[in-house]
């Protein structure tokens, strides 16, 4: 099963959190990253997400099965969208649980700063200006 | 000469002004089809920041290109 889920329109995160609700997990931790209305200084109307959807199911769950060796999670799920989305529409949502805290903290910031990596996704930001602009990359 | 299918994404889609084509070209390597295309389209990112997938997965640049290869130049992903 593919844990990793590109999505073209929004998604029940409350159906995704119910798989992580598992009797052997104490901890459950999860990462939304939304449209914000600012970006280096400008505007912004929203974002026009597009991927390479092969390679970013492949990549995704790449780092969701990392995530679950490097950390003692139980399980993990990740949704990243694709599409238009307008300030305060959620882009990216992950999930994780772990029998304690630790681990589902750590995994989920593991998997949250590969996705922004590795995943063929790419931002072209709208401005309120009317003007369009790639993101030239992440700055960490 | 390889046919080989393209598929461009992100500021490579806007520069080639195509989202897709199927290209015959003497190169024997994702790196030399890259240069190939600069100099076609102009692209200005340099491979350096770049990687290439081949049949959709990750591949070296110096990886031998084959017959009916799909190739796509990955600009600098912004996910998140």
């Amino acid at each position: 099963m593919n844990d990793f889920i590109m999505a073209e329109t929004p998604v029940d995160i409350s159906a995704l959190r119910r798989v992580l609700l598992v009797p052997e997990a104490g901890g459950f931790c999860s990462f939304e990253g939304r449209v914000r209305q600012t970006n280096e200084g400008r505007a912004v109307s929203g974002i026009d997400y597009s991927a390479f959807g092969p390679l970013a199911l492949t990549e995704g769950q790449a780092i969701l099965t990392e995530a679950k060796q490097r950390f003692a999670l139980c399980r993990a799920t990740a949704m990243h969208r694709t599409g238009y989305l307008s300030i305060g529409e959620m882009a990216v949502w992950i999930g994780v649980c772990a029998a304690h805290r630790d681990a589902a903290f750590s995994a989920c910031r593991y998997i949250i700063d590969e996705i922004k990596q590795r995943v063929p996704i790419w931002k072209n930001e709208h401005y309120t200006s009317g003007e369009t602009g790639w993101v030239p990359c992440h700055t960490f | 000469m390889l046919n080989i299918e393209l598929q461009y994404f992100a500021q490579l889609q806007d520069e080639a002004g195509k989202i897709h084509e199927i290209r015959k070209t003497p190169a024997p390597t994702a790196a030399a089809l890259y240069d190939e295309l600069r100099n076609a389209y102009d692209f200005a990112l340099e491979p350096a920041c770049m990687r290439v997938a081949i049949n959709s997965a990750f591949a070296p640049w110096d990886q031998p290109l084959c017959e009916g290869d799909h190739v796509a130049f990955i600009p600098p992903v912004t996910g998140g």
